[in-house]
């Protein structure tokens, strides 16, 4: 268990456990609706809240990432407490997500420069700290880099889609791979988020507390404004899938990974095993039998029953089955085609 | 297949397994592993355990089996359902295979047999009897595609060891039996990765999805301090070796590279990709679920062994991978190639009756280009 200091608390106040930390302090929830000394702390949160909302980075009171006093310390970890237990009485998932990830970045920071800092040994410590006991990845230092095995960085490299990420892309010697401090804290962004994400999803919902019902309404309204709504531009299907069916109507060979993508990107789109079939007739080596229990195994009815969706532009483009133009719009997946959100 | 052909293989196929067994050793964790098998003529046999050695024998002797395979992957429960099996962990395995590597030669040496009228020929766009386009593609690799196979093997190796910190006494590499290699990487830091992770793996392996930043080259500003040099371990010092090919040309070409600018960086790259990635089927090594022809046992597209490769410089597939009979004899041969099996040359025949060693009578029926007489 990590051992925090009164800093590393407001650095990283998902550390704390909540219930004991206002205990230790001598306060209980109630008192946070009705003594107006504390409300500063209410106004806190909910600036808070209304930040990563609004899609930014809330900026702490902290100087070089030190508390001037201690009750400015105590007022950063009381914010953070409540704000999840007012994310928590609103009900509203998207608050959740936007909240984590909104501090997560706010820690990433503070991550990247305790990594950065080579003067300061116990701050890379604690930090190498952090990162091994919330995601069990062993970073150790060798000259200016941060290094992790190779295993480690692809299982959280793999959700990325800027291809700078790939591991082609990256310095590796010996089964590891070179990092600078902030490629480190960015590899772990979206696990930091997951984890404090996990910390609201798994705090007990608490009883409204008199006096805070205005502003946890308040909340919910700004969350109903959040929930994004798309719009369908085109009908048409991407030019990669366009350009498969072409080829397979052509009776081409399509190769497995073009059949791959298109009977993936036709399921998710909500067409039938039987409405996808006649698609491969034409290929050189049409096998009905084959064709169905593949297409099955795709769709998750027969297997492993893992349903498979549709790959990335940017694994298709290795696979030189992008072929892409300005209609695509900067979409990151071929199922965003034609959709825009509004 | 006809049941005559079927009947000669399985005869010679038995008379190896029984003589030789000491080639066969169950994997490590057999009893984790799936095992599957096929016989002449039809379909496959999955989802099968065993305890030990003895039980894999047992198999071999009661079915004949025509190829026989096991997992990479271990199970809790190998003999369930695939959504059942339980998936703990997989040897990372590549596969390297002649046909993949665009050889010039292998016009040379590939037969067409037609779908319809069973016509022979070099010709692979057409049939030259009845023009149906329907064809079936055997090829009879030569020394060549083996040589050119054993040059990614390698390569693939130096990836592997320098880069991924892979031990060498852990990377084994077996001849497939018929057109190239599997390189099985054991005990590694990527037992338990996923599908998705192979394929990243994939990717470094075979230098795709590179960036132009990556090896030196700026969109804005471009620096030629930037650029990779010699001495460098990975991907930028076998690049520089490969683009600027001496030290004394690195200056000049660094250059011309920033003469070109960034967009025509993006061609080196693909340039690079092609010449020195490393050439694996990605399908093989992304596929965690996969079953793997069982070293020792006989492929039937060729008749020769799937076998461990302890000098790969050496290794001669047509000596040391055959390991049938020389019992003579007599089949009806329609195999317009020459090909050389135990140092002895073979063909070309034009639909002649002729006495053969088993093994080259084994070798056309595998590729259809023979008949029992």
């Amino acid at each position: 268990m990590l051992v925090l200091g009164q800093d590393e608390k407001a650095k990283y106040p998902f550390l704390a456990d909540a219930g004991e930390y206002l205990k230790d302090k001598g306060f209980s929830l109630v008192q946070f609706g009705s003594d107006p000394v504390l409300k500063l702390s209410v106004e806190k949160a909910l600036h808070r809240i209304k930040v990563a909302a609004a899609g930014e980075v809330y900026k702490s009171d902290l100087i070089d990432g030190q508390a001037s006093k201690d009750y400015v310390l105590e007022r950063e970890v009381f914010s953070f407490l409540l704000a999840i237990v007012l994310i928590k009485l609103t009900g509203m998932s998207t608050l959740i997500k936007r909240f984590a990830l909104a501090e997560s970045r706010r820690a990433e920071n503070y991550l990247e420069k305790d990594l950065g800092n080579a003067s300061n040994k116990s701050k890379i410590d604690l930090a190498t700290r952090i990162i091994y006991d919330l995601f069990n990845i062993e970073i150790t230092k060798e000259n200016d880099f941060f290094v992790i095995p190779v295993s480690d960085y692809l299982k959280h490299s793999v959700t990325f889609h800027e291809r700078e990420w790939k591991l082609i892309n990256r310095h590796v010697e010996n089964g590891k791979v070179f990092l600078t401090p902030d490629k480190t804290v960015r590899l772990i962004r979206k696990e930091l988020g997951n984890y404090i994400s996990s910390k609201i999803i798994n705090a007990p919902k608490p009883s409204m507390i008199p006096g805070l019902e205005n502003i946890v309404n308040e909340l919910i309204l700004i969350s109903k404004k959040l929930t994004p709504t798309y719009t369908i531009t085109t009908g048409e299907y991407p030019p990669c899938i366009k350009h498969a069916i072409n080829v397979l109507e052509k009776g081409e060979n399509l190769p497995h990974s073009g059949r791959f993508m298109l009977a993936t990107f036709l399921l998710s789109k909500g067409q039938t095993v039987p409405q996808i079939v006649p698609l491969f007739k034409n290929a050189p080596d049409y096998n009905p039998r084959v064709t169905l229990y593949q297409l099955n195994h795709l769709a998750g009815t027969s297997g492993s029953a893992t349903k498979y969706t549709c790959p990335s532009c940017e694994k298709l483009k290795t696979q030189d089955l992008c072929f892409i133009t300005k209609e695509c719009d900067n979409i990151i997946n071929p199922l965003q085609f034609g959709k825009k959100r509004t | 297949m006809n049941e005559i052909d079927i009947k000669f293989l399985e005869d010679s196929f038995k008379k190896y397994y029984f003589n030789h067994f000491d080639l066969i050793t169950s994997p490590e964790r057999t009893s984790e592993r799936e095992f599957g098998y096929q016989k002449f003529n039809s379909g496959m046999f999955r989802h099968i355990s065993l305890k030990d050695n003895k039980e894999l024998h047992l198999l071999f002797m009661q079915n004949i089996p025509s190829d026989v395979y096991c997992s990479n992957a271990y199970y809790a429960f190998p003999n369930s359902p695939m959504s059942e099996k339980d998936w703990k962990e997989a040897d990372l395995i590549f596969d390297i295979d002649a046909k993949d590597l665009n050889l010039s030669c292998r016009k040379n040496h590939t037969i067409s047999i037609c779908n319809e009228c069973n016509e022979i020929s070099k010709n692979t766009s057409q049939c030259v009897k009845c023009n149906s386009t329907k064809l079936e593609k055997k090829s009879l690799p030569c020394k060549n595609c083996i040589d050119a196979s054993k040059i990614e093997v390698n390569k693939l190796s130096n990836v592997l060891i320098n880069d991924l910190g892979i031990d060498k006494e852990n990377i084994h590499v077996y001849f497939s039996g018929n057109e190239g290699f599997h390189v099985y990487v054991y005990h590694s830091q990527f037992q338990q990765m996923g599908s998705k992770e192979r394929s990243e793996l994939v990717d470094y392996i075979m230098f795709r999805g590179a960036i132009p930043e990556t090896f030196g080259m700026k969109k804005f500003k471009p620096n030629r301090s930037l650029f990779p040099d010699f001495n460098q371990k990975g991907w930028n010092g076998r690049f520089s070796k490969y683009v600027f090919g001496s030290k004394s040309k690195r200056s000049k070409i660094i250059s011309e590279l920033l003469d070109s600018g960034y967009p025509s960086f993006q061609k080196t790259l693909d340039d690079v990709s092609e010449n020195i990635g490393v050439k694996i089927d990605p399908n093989v090594t992304m596929d965690i679920h996969r079953i793997f022809r069982l070293p020792g046992s006989i492929n039937s597209k060729s008749g020769l062994s799937k076998i461990l490769c302890t000098d790969l410089t050496k290794f001669d597939p047509y000596a040391d991978a055959c390991f049938l009979n020389d019992d003579s004899v007599e089949v009806l041969a329609n195999c317009p190639i020459e090909f050389k099996l135990k140092n002895k040359k073979f063909g070309p025949y034009i639909n002649q009756k002729i006495s053969l060693p088993t093994y080259a009578a084994v070798y056309m029926i595998c590729k259809k280009l023979a008949t029992i007489a």
